[in-house]
């Protein structure tokens, strides 16, 4: 029987996550075992080659290119995992929902403390830009999404079980200290 | 009359006292019935509903509901567990709940819970209101983004002439807890600290100092809410 | 102002319960209750400034900014929404050049929505200043504006004659008609007023209760609860005080017999007060009433200054050595849940209507801690027809479990909306006959308002009673024509999450969600899923602490059980999971605040 393949992103994440992931240590040599990784930061594929079992999905969508890219993902992997807090219910980046793009912009780009040398007052608007979405989403109210792994980051030992949980089929093994929202 | 009162809890035969409360009553007999609005020594409001149990087939809240002779009261049910986490998750969609920012985090009340019921993400979806961060108290801010509007804060917390400081303004889902202009100014540090101690979240917290405690040794990081009350570790069920 | 304020504080002898006054007046007389008025408040009555907001910021009728010197609530009921209200608001928006929840830039006229006024029977309908305006029409609207605009009193803004019955008399004068369609012995005028208290006083309380019991009443607020049982646990509760509290914050969309009764038969109402006051022993009563019904309080007053003059009301009452017993009126100020009865409580006691937690029950600890009853207007005046003909003769009025008969408010797609009194036992198709509905175009009825049942023909053959279709009274038809879902079922749950009290996390958030569920249905993108969810997450509500909070789902709930082809034919059959995003709406904000052509 093939390995089971995997592919990851990061979407409107700061790649902790993705920085848990190589947190499981000495055991990503048995993941290498376990698994075949496809398109992911951690081997730099970048667009799927195979259909894949299992994605990982770290951070929420903020702009449209995170929507294609995890269209791309639910299209292609049987199995979506959201991975984090960020990708569960938008984390810090979602921090900006409710307050009006346009205030947000300017307080980036014109008015705040930290701009320095924007002589022309220009907004980025460049059409190769992504667009920024009305508010950062989490990823299953914009596709499916079939597991979820809480955390800032989901502790290592969390995505470990969890990963050979959805490998082995066995059940997962979820002591309270590995549950956490920070 | 009597002063010893006999219920059930899940078919189980408890003492109580006339006058107590199924939550307090079940806490004595070693049984943990999950609260959030409830704050001892203050007189309970049922607001967040998570207490609910069937009292002889009925939901009822063990914070506010007296005990009283023959009781049979249900309390750990699939039904009643699957209705707690649901009100959990009602509560985490409903305000702004960052809790990687909150000073709070890991001794947060609703998180302990979400940790309890194992919530890995609410079946609800988020409502990322628009809420104010009230910092124009010299000893407290007051962060609407994270407040439940479990009024412990306006029950507890009163000014030497017992006026409120913390009170509930407009209603609906627009409801929010306000602080009061003029008494917030004269809040003594001993009453600013009462207040953020009543609070279950991260809403109220006092200036100048936060993340005192580091990450794995805070309250509910090893151990699940209601751990000290049950006889039997949690972590089994 | 400053005086007029304290002066306002000391009419009611700086007391605290009596907020709920304090602030009436206050609003009434400045238009608005100021940051200066709320400091003088706080500090007369030894409250903080926030508690006082929290009371003022929850009624619908008090503001903390300058309203207009003219305002206007136009009722956004289901009902209205049928007759038109659509145009007639657009007609206000357009005339005023504001939209509801503004005031003109001249600090002339504000512009709100208000829900259910009790005019399902002549509706579009609009509270202008305390007075009703009925049946609007566009062409109307631009008259009232017009009239507004050239200074005339709200009071010599109507053209038209008066309403029928006592709403043309002097203390009332409305266009407010009571449309009563079929009288029975309890709308029947025969008795002459104090009849039944001189009965009583040859009787011992608990030869009343008696009386009350063998009749069977049940409460007619909908719950049902027997009415002499309630009144014999408040007589034996132990109190140095008790009161009997008269239920008219009739507030239940589509319910408007309550308002009839004030209008045509107050007598009634005020003796049943009374004999409620001698049975349980107390000695005060209050009726509380919906700030809606404001147009009806000096009449009210009036009738309760002639009652005193009479000895129906005061010190040893007919006579009767230690009878005593008075009423006062105390007003809401537009908050539905205040009809619940521990939340009516709340209010008269000056603060948020928000309800308590039973036990202890008001007949134990009720207003002002006292033992308390809280009867609905319709029950009391039953109890006077129950005292002078005899429980006995009640009792042969009805079936076993509903004695004696039931006030109906009728209203929606029907040839003669307004009030029947009918005898228990009488079936919906009766009803629809009755009120001349064409039954081949009759697609739902609402039975007992919003947080009742909206039923579908094959159920017309129900019988309404305690035992059946329980109904507080409200019964709405709808035609064939109408959009259950668009138009019924989403003006309902927005009713509910505008009514919460707020208190509840369930009734606080659950109808929010489960009205985006439904706007994504009406928006085609639904899934089965979405209808499974609904019926789950409505059963979350049954843990909240009062009936409007456990029942906020029942327009969605038995709209899905009655009506689920409804549901089905708007959802997508090809796809089981969708969950709503719209990328090109997500966008739509950034490309216009960036200036930016959207690619999808």
């Amino acid at each position: 029987m093939s390995k089971p393949i995997l592919a990851t992103t990061s979407l409107a994440g700061c790649f902790g996550c993705h920085m848990s992931i190589l947190d499981i240590d000495e055991r990503i040599l048995e993941l290498i075992e376990l698994v075949e990784f496809n398109k992911s930061p951690i081997d730099d594929i970048k667009k799927f080659t195979k259909k894949c079992d299992i994605g990982l999905i770290e951070g929420g969508c903020c702009n449209s290119e995170n929507v294609h890219v995890l269209k791309d993902f639910r299209e292609n992997c049987k199995i979506l995992v959201s991975l984090g807090e960020c990708a569960i219910m938008g984390g810090l980046p979602a921090m900006r929902n409710g307050i009006p793009i346009k205030e947000c912009l300017e307080e980036a780009y014109l008015n705040g403390p930290t701009v320095v040398g924007n002589t022309t007052g220009i907004i980025p608007n460049d059409p190769e830009l992504p667009m920024l979405l009305d508010k950062v989403y989490p990823c299953h109210e914009v596709v499916k999404i079939d597991y979820h792994l809480p955390g800032c980051p989901p502790r290592a030992d969390l995505i470990w079980e969890a990963l050979v949980a959805l490998v082995t089929g066995d059940e997962m093994k979820m002591p309270y200290e590995v549950i956490k929202f920070d | 009359m009597d002063t010893i009162i006999r219920i059930t809890i899940d078919g189980i035969e408890c003492m109580a006292s006339r006058g107590q409360y199924i939550v307090e009553a079940a806490k004595e007999n070693g049984i943990y019935i999950p609260t959030l609005c409830n704050y001892p020594g203050v007189k309970p409001k049922g607001s967040c509903r998570i207490c609910t149990v069937k009292v002889n087939g009925k939901l009822m809240t063990a914070c506010t509901t007296p005990v009283s002779q023959g009781m049979q009261i249900e309390n750990n049910t699939s039904e009643l567990n699957e209705l707690r986490k649901a009100i959990i998750e009602l509560l985490l969609v409903e305000g702004n709940h960052f809790c990687p920012s909150c000073e709070k985090s890991g001794f947060c009340e609703l998180q302990a819970l979400a940790y309890r019921f194992k919530v890995m993400v609410p079946r609800f979806p988020y409502s990322f209101p628009l809420r104010k961060v009230d910092a124009s108290h010299p000893k407290i801010i007051k962060d609407q983004n994270r407040c439940i509007l479990c009024k412990r804060c306006i029950r507890a917390v009163k000014d030497d002439k017992g006026r409120s400081i913390f009170a509930y303004r407009r209603r609906s889902h627009r409801v929010e807890v306000g602080v009061d202009a003029k008494l917030g100014k004269l809040l003594t540090d001993e009453l600013a600290q009462k207040a953020m101690d009543v609070c279950p979240v991260g809403s109220i917290i006092v200036k100048e100092k936060g993340f005192a405690v580091p990450i794995g040794e805070r309250k509910y990081d090893n151990k699940p809410i209601g751990s000290d009350i049950e006889n039997i570790s949690v972590s089994k069920h | 102002m400053k005086t007029a304020t304290i002066k306002i504080i000391e009419k009611y002898k700086k007391d605290k319960t009596r907020l709920m006054d304090i602030l009436i007046d206050i609003q009434s007389e400045i238009g608005y209750i100021p940051p200066h008025a709320v400091s003088q408040i706080a500090e007369e009555l030894h409250m903080s400034e926030v508690d006082v907001e929290q009371t003022i910021s929850f009624y619908h009728f008090f503001s903390l900014k300058p309203t207009g010197k003219y305002n206007i609530y136009l009722n956004n009921s289901a009902v209205a929404t049928m007759m038109g209200r659509a145009e007639v608001a657009a007609t206000f928006e357009k005339e005023l050049g504001i939209k509801f929840g503004q005031v003109t830039a001249d600090g002339m006229i504000g512009l709100f929505e208000t829900s259910c006024i009790g005019m399902n029977d002549q509706e579009p309908a609009a509270i202008i200043n305390n007075l009703i305006f009925t049946k609007l029409t566009p062409f109307r609207v631009k008259e009232i504006i017009r009239d507004i605009r050239e200074g005339k009193r709200v009071e010599d803004m109507f053209y038209a004659s008066y309403g029928d019955g006592k709403n043309a008399t002097e203390l009332i004068k409305s266009v407010v008609s009571n449309n009563i369609r079929k009288i029975g012995p309890i709308l029947e005028k025969k008795n002459k007023p104090g009849e039944a208290i001189k009965k009583i006083i040859k009787m011992s309380p608990t030869e009343v209760i008696d009386e009350v019991k063998k009749s069977g009443i049940r409460g007619r607020g909908g719950a049902g609860f027997p009415t002499g049982l309630k009144w014999e646990f408040c007589r034996m509760a132990p109190g140095e005080k008790k009161y009997i509290l008269c239920n008219a914050d009739e507030g239940e969309p589509g319910t408007f017999k309550d308002r009839v009764i004030l209008t045509e038969l107050p007598r009634l109402l005020f003796e049943g007060m009374v004999i409620a006051g001698y049975a349980v022993g107390a000695t005060e009563g209050i009726l509380y009433i919906r700030y809606e019904y404001k147009y009806l309080g000096q009449y009210l007053e009036d009738i309760l200054d002639k009652a005193r003059e009479k000895n129906y009301l005061g010190k040893n009452i007919g006579g009767k050595k230690g009878f005593d017993f008075d009423i006062r009126i105390q007003y809401g100020a537009g908050a539905y849940v205040c009809g619940e009865e521990s939340a009516l409580i709340e209010s008269a006691e000056g603060k948020r209507g928000e309800p308590r937690d039973r036990p202890p029950f008001p007949v134990e600890k009720g207003y002002l801690d006292m033992p308390t009853v809280v009867n609905n207007v319709e029950t009391l005046c039953s109890v006077v027809k129950v005292i002078l003909n005899g429980g006995e003769w009640y009792k042969s009025f009805g079936t076993t479990e509903s004695t004696g008969t039931k006030l109906l408010s009728i209203s929606g797609d029907c040839r003669y909306p307004g009030v029947y009194e009918v005898v228990w036992g009488f079936s919906v198709n009766d009803i629809l006959d009755m009120a001349g509905a064409t039954k081949s175009d009759v697609q739902a009825v609402q039975v007992g308002g919003p947080s009742g049942a909206i039923i579908a023909p094959n159920e017309f053959n129900r019988i309404l009673g305690y035992e059946d279709l329980s109904t507080g009274g409200s019964l709405i038809i709808f035609g064939n024509h109408r959009d259950i879902l668009a138009d019924v079922v989403m003006n309902f749950t927005e009713f509910f999450i505008e009514e919460s009290c707020g208190s509840c996390s369930t009734c606080r958030i659950v109808p929010s969600i489960l009205k985006k569920k439904l706007e994504k249905i009406l928006n085609a993108r639904g899934v089965m899923q979405d209808i499974d969810d609904m019926v789950e997450w409505g059963k979350i509500l049954r843990a909240s602490r009062c009936g409007l909070g456990q029942t906020a789902a029942n327009p969605i709930l038995s709209s899905i059980k009655n009506f689920r082809h409804l549901y089905e034919e708007k959802i997508q059959k090809n796809k089981s999971f969708d969950s709503g995003f719209d990328l090109n709406a997500a966008v739509k904000e950034s490309c216009e605040a960036t200036g930016r052509v959207p690619y999808i």
